[in-house]
């Protein structure tokens, strides 16, 4: 059995899968300032007088970083940025403890000038006197080359907690991008370690002593040892949860939009034929763009809980969330409170909705019925147009060779998958409001518990080659190997493939054959002189996001 | 947060999979290092910086502004299509007000392709630049529009397509045509009789640098620029005018274009050469985007910039001095005799002999232009190959007046089959094109 775990902003759900489907749920209200409480509660309510032995994975996705980073409660972190020319590396300084220095290495990852060894000592010390425990160390272009980022780490005082060179955290372009992902990863570092260890301690406490996977923002999970190296994988874990909870009802055949209300926003995401699109750049959370590998979600702050409100005439609802529904004892009118009064929910206090939606009647000038039908048309709307504008994007994403401008592939769904708490209710309006089929996943209320607990391991590796350099070069593994100048493009796969088995199985990975694939793959010849001097060749390999096939139980289409 | 001052749109459309031959220049590897350090700069991040998909151009566009034989299909690929798509992309949107520059970084080329398309020369097989404005023109009612063309190479095939047209100021600095293909861009090539001073050539030394380039910017772009009062500046951004680029013998730096760009302030700017694809195009674009982009660009640099290395001599300085006068007295004195001209009438008759290198083909061409004082004057040209092909190409001009429109027509009616493979008539009065063949 698998226990999963996922926070939210409103409730935290959890779930016991077994081989035939959920065994037992629990929904606990979210407390932000007391996370672990939240979690553990969840926990302990789902795993009542069940036998400890029979667990063989707790999957826990939770909202401990990416609150830390939307908050602005980042723990202070050092880091070291060698730039060389281009954009003045100043632009993206994170904070006082920043320090750009000399050291440059250009696009083909050749060294143009050497870092300097005394002025890394000087800040070492420097960091360290201020108490400073974690630290992040980016080059431009160190992708094509870590020399110098390994080099900078190696002469830090080696009594810091966590020292993070950029190059092992993605192999993607983007100097920017890097300094963002290491700073995080260096920042959250401290909290995520702290809470995972409370969990395992505590688990232990009630006997169970089985393997704590994370789940991460791409829909994967990662054993705990893992997450502590690359915290920041963890951030945004929220929406790839519901994503992965929805997974197993989506179609095989075409492309699915994937909508999860919740009570302060709906995140939602894109399926192809059953697989989730990936975002090609990063996540991007409280102004920090990042190379943080992610599901493409979209989220707005629109839920069953957001405040609804007449603003000059016109009605607006969110983006904030004052607290539950009046039906439920809240301050505000809300959605959900629309739908008490259309009598499509019964489980509460009806008057007190009632008297919300007056409110909003009176101030647009109708009967309160049709105040609560434009109230819920319009959130039905909104999230419809969000979902348009997040598909134009990615059919708007340029492309770079010939073959592909003239194949490009639209996106294109034909159904919508719902879940979270009013699921149902959206769900029998969208069919109206839209040509999409509509389903309900089964089990809304906590099919993103049962994503986290079923999802399974992913991972990622570039492998760069350059034959006239010699050299083949998968930064995040931090492998490097000199190549012949025949080395092709066969044998890059096959070394990509090698790489990323090895990762994914040091990962926490079972799966003795994972389904990896070849995601990018291009081949330049390198000209001098109108001779050719040889290949320049990138791949990019990976482990879709998927669920664990042998919990037939659950994912028996609903 | 890292924002651009002015909003700036950039195609990138490296073609990764289109090359003239595994080892030309003008190959796949062209724009991979550009692109990784665009990539790697993070420019695309920028607040302000957009990436824009390049439309398709289609072949009325071609149309407008080529006579292609024997039919566009035969002398453009797909690659051209989007490559010219680029361009369009660029100067829609900023026709739109959706962005205030923009930047195509496109590729293949398009400077050297002239009205009457055989097949490709220097590396171009239609004029991209030609087919934006065009469009533009069409779709927006725009009239007067500038080319500043800064690749090193003579930009002929632009020159050639607006010889006739006193609404384009066509402005092309590169390096002395004796000394580098396509041989051609002296100071006295100025346009034809109705649109005298229109075309404005300033070739350069070898060996010339910034300080050159900038010279020639203040000194006569930008005040001939300011006489002319454009609606619209396109820049035909070739790099090929840099310290390390393996074509040319030239000084320019990434600084010296970054500059030359944030002094000459294009709308659109448009990639042409540049075949220095590891020392010079990843810098050089990086300080073009940002100079568009109103930000700062003082830290881009080549790993081996040194400005004492390449500063250019006394002479040199001297020698464009020199070549800057006789330019600035040809535009004061241009427009009094484009009047005096378009008074005069009659027919104007020139001949031109074009050699495509890069396709082998040698064509020779009579044209003919009614010299108009009302209009820019309908043009016949008369042309054949070495190949054995014979055309003729009748192009009524924008805004014609009714007689050059019954001379292009009763041209165009007139040509007899039997002497000519096929016979065409651009009609730019109303935008339609006509194909009479054998």
């Amino acid at each position: 059995m698998i226990i999963g775990l996922d926070v939210g902003g409103t409730h935290t759900d959890a779930v016991l899968v077994g081989k035939d489907g959920i065994l037992r749920s629990a929904k606990v209200t979210t407390n932000p300032d007391r996370l672990f409480e939240s979690v553990w509660g969840a926990l302990e309510e789902v795993l009542g007088d069940m036998a400890p032995e029979r667990m063989v994975r707790v999957v826990l996705s939770t909202t401990l970083t990416t609150n830390a980073i939307a908050e602005g409660k980042l723990q202070r972190a050092g880091m070291i940025v060698s730039s060389g020319p281009g954009v003045d590396p100043e632009f993206y300084r994170t904070g006082p403890d920043y320090f750009t220095v000399s050291g440059s290495i250009d696009h083909r990852g050749r060294e143009v000038q050497p870092v300097d060894r005394l002025e890394i000592e000087a800040i070492s010390s420097r960091l360290h006197s201020q108490g400073i425990r974690c630290i992040g160390v980016v080059g431009k272009f160190s992708v094509r080359n870590p020399a110098h980022e390994l080099q900078i780490c190696e002469l830090l005082d080696h009594s810091f907690d966590y020292v993070v060179p950029g190059h092992r955290l993605s192999g993607n372009l983007s100097f920017p991008r890097r300094i963002a992902t290491a700073y995080l990863n260096a920042s959250v570092y401290t909290v995520h370690r702290q809470f995972f260890e409370a969990v395992r301690e505590s688990l232990k406490i009630k006997g169970l002593v089985v393997p704590i996977y994370v789940l991460k923002a791409d829909g994967g999970t990662m054993s705990l040892e893992t997450s502590l190296a690359n915290p920041g994988q963890s951030i945004l874990s929220g929406p790839a949860a519901s994503v992965m909870g929805s997974l197993p009802f989506a179609s095989r055949e075409e492309e699915t939009l994937v909508l999860d209300i919740g009570g302060t926003t709906t995140d939602m995401a894109v399926l192809i034929r059953g697989t989730p699109l990936l975002d090609p750049l990063g996540i991007e959370i409280g102004g920090y763009k990042t190379l943080i590998r992610s599901l493409k979600t979209r989220s707005i702050g629109l839920g069953g809980d957001s405040c609804v409100r007449v603003v000059q005439g016109k009605l607006t609802l969110g983006p904030d969330r004052k607290g539950p529904a009046m039906a439920h004892g809240g301050p505000a009118p809300t959605p959900t409170d629309a739908l008490f009064v259309l009598g499509k929910i019964q489980d509460g206090n009806v008057d007190a909705a009632k008297a919300g939606i007056e409110s909003i009647a009176q101030a647009l000038g109708v009967s309160p019925l049709e105040a609560a039908r434009r109230i819920f048309d319009q959130a039905c709307e909104s999230i419809l147009e969000t979902a348009a504008r997040m598909i134009g994007e990615i059919n708007d994403k340029p492309v770079y060779t010939v073959h592909e401008v003239l194949e490009g592939h639209t996106v294109k769904p034909t159904e919508i998958l719902v879940l979270g708490g009013p699921a149902p209710h959206f769900a029998q309006r969208l069919v109206t409001l839209t040509d999409f089929r509509v389903r309900i996943v089964p089990n809304w209320q906590v099919a993103n518990a049962a994503g986290a607990a079923l999802a399974r391991p992913t991972s990622e590796v570039t492998l760069f080659v350059d034959t006239e350099r010699g050299i083949a070069l998968a930064p995040e593994e931090g492998f490097s190997q000199s190549v012949k100048r025949d080395f092709g493009m066969d044998a890059a796969r096959e070394l990509a493939l090698r790489l990323l088995q090895r990762k994914h199985r040091r990962e926490g990975s079972c799966d003795v054959e994972p389904e990896m694939e070849v995601i990018e793959q291009s081949q330049f010849n390198m000209v001098r002189q109108f001779h050719t001097s040889g290949r320049n060749i990138r791949v990019k390999v990976q482990v879709k996001p998927g669920i664990l096939t042998d919990y037939g139980g659950f994912s028996q289409r609903g | 947060m890292l924002s651009a001052t002015w909003k700036t749109g950039l195609v990138f459309f490296p073609a990764f999979d289109w090359a003239i031959s595994p080892t030309h220049p003008e190959r796949e590897e062209r724009l991979l290092y550009t692109q990784d350090q665009v990539l790697e700069e993070g420019l695309l991040d920028i607040e302000g910086i957009v990436e824009l998909k390049p439309d398709l151009a289609t072949l009325e566009d071609i149309r407008r502004v080529h006579f292609c034989h024997p039919d566009e299909r035969s002398v453009v690929t797909e690659s051209h299509l989007i490559s010219a798509g680029g361009a369009l992309k660029i100067g829609t949107e900023v026709l739109e007000g959706n962005i205030h520059r923009g930047f195509a970084l496109v590729r293949p080329p398009g400077h050297h392709a002239m009205r009457v398309v055989h097949g490709a020369r220097g590396f171009c097989n239609i004029n991209i630049e030609a087919i934006m404005i065009e469009r533009l023109r069409e779709s927006y009612g725009i009239d007067r529009v500038a080319i500043v063309d800064t690749d090193c190479h003579h930009g002929d095939g632009t020159q050639n397509i607006y010889w006739h047209d006193p609404d384009t100021l066509f402005i092309s600095i590169h390096q002395d045509g004796r000394t580098l293909y396509p041989g051609s861009g002296f100071t006295d090539e100025m346009g034809g009789p109705a649109a005298l001073g229109m075309t404005v050539n300033i070739p350069l030394p070898p060996r010339t640098s910034e300080e050159g380039f900038l010279y020639v910017l203040e000194k006569a772009i930008v005040p001939i620029l300011d006489d002319f009062h454009p609606q619209l500046i396109v820049n035909s951004a070739g790099q090929d005018n840099h310290y390390s680029d393996p074509i040319t013998n030239m000084s320019f730096s990434a600084q010296g274009y970054a500059e030359f760009t944030r002094r000459l302030q294009p709308h659109i700017a448009v990639l042409e050469g540049g075949y220095s694809i590891e020392g010079a195009l990843p810098y050089v674009n990086v300080g073009i985007i940002l100079a568009l982009a109103g930000m700062d660009f003082r830290m881009v640099r080549e790993p081996d910039y040194s400005p004492e290395r390449i500063r250019q001599s006394r002479d040199t300085s001297q020698y464009i001095q020199k070549v800057v006068e006789v330019v600035m007295e040809s535009w004061s004195s241009a427009s009094r005799v484009r009047a005096l001209n378009r008074d005069k009438g009659g027919f104007a008759e020139r001949d031109l002999r074009i050699f495509y290198d890069t396709s082998g083909i040698l064509e020779a061409q009579s044209e003919t232009l009614r010299v108009c004082a009302s209009c820019s004057g309908a043009l016949r040209i008369d042309s054949r190959t070495d190949q054995g092909s014979r055309i003729l190409a009748v192009h009524i001009p924008r805004k014609a007046c009714s007689l050059c429109r019954e001379q292009g027509y009763a041209w165009f009616d007139s040509g007899k089959g039997g002497k000519y493979n096929s016979i065409y008539l651009q009609d730019r009065t109303e935008d339609r094109y006509f194909v009479k063949r054998k």
